[in-house]
């Protein structure tokens, strides 16, 4: 088994980025690797709830995410700076993930067999 | 030591796709194996066999195949990334009931699960394009 660890990035939309990167989290997990699932930069949107992609004529990404559950995705962290940058609060979070600084962070990658940002 | 690449970038839109080709071709120059190449979202476009370069450009479509075929390289691209970009085999040109087919032959379609399996047995899996 490896550690791969997935840093998404990127908003929810405007581009197929936070899509992509969940698919590869899904398809890393019905392969069973253990699985680091990071959320910093914009890519906290993505895990905010209520989320109405209809007007933009996109799929709405947040739909997937309580299902990583099932996928046995349970390492889900958030950097609590990019939350706070962006004047979010985890209440507003679909799905719970871990606060973490960017120490915490530099190590879920350093035990990282490898590591894929989009 | 084996490495496989994730090609995010099309060729002629981003720098990716051509320094994913260098860096290919200068891994194989050190004697490192190339386990796979996995062509994904926008990458899927290095694989399109109808892409016509002008004279003075360098045409990547075809500095791919040909880098895969010297060196029988694994050259897969993802199928959802593929079909809704209209890289398309014959099968599946024929089970869509598209007039063309347009992927390369020196590539084969596949699902992520072949980006799993390069992640599982390479020493380095290094993405392009992102």
């Amino acid at each position: 088994m490896k550690t791969l660890t997935f840093l998404a990035r990127s908003g929810p939309y405007g581009s197929s980025k936070a899509k992509a990167l969940l698919d590869m989290v899904l398809s890393a997990a019905v392969f069973e690797q253990k699985i680091q699932y990071i959320f910093l930069d914009d890519g906290v949107y993505q895990l905010l709830s209520d989320q109405d992609s209809a007007q933009l004529g996109a799929k709405n990404v947040s739909a997937a995410l309580p299902a990583l559950d099932l996928y046995g995705v349970d390492r889900i962290y958030l950097d609590t700076e990019s939350l706070q940058a962006r004047g979010l609060q985890s209440r507003q979070l679909l799905i719970p993930a871990q606060p973490c600084n960017s120490d915490e962070i530099r190590s879920l990658i350093a035990d990282s067999d490898m590591v894929f940002s989009l | 030591m084996i490495i496989s690449l994730v090609i995010h970038a099309a060729p002629g839109t981003s720098q990716g796709a051509q320094t994913a080709l260098t860096f290919c071709q200068a891994a194989l120059d050190a004697g490192h194996q190339i386990y796979r190449l996995f062509f994904y979202e926008d990458g899927v476009h290095n694989a399109h066999a109808l892409a016509v370069w002008p004279q003075d450009e360098r045409d990547l479509n075809a500095a791919w195949a040909t880098l895969i075929r010297d060196h029988r390289l694994d050259a897969v691209v993802c199928v959802a990334s593929a079909l809704k970009r209209g890289v398309l085999n014959t099968d599946e040109a024929a089970r869509y009931e598209k007039n063309a087919a347009s992927l390369e032959p020196s590539f084969e379609i596949s699902g992520l699960g072949q980006w799993v399996d390069a992640c599982l047995h390479s020493d380095r899996v290094v993405s392009f394009g992102v």
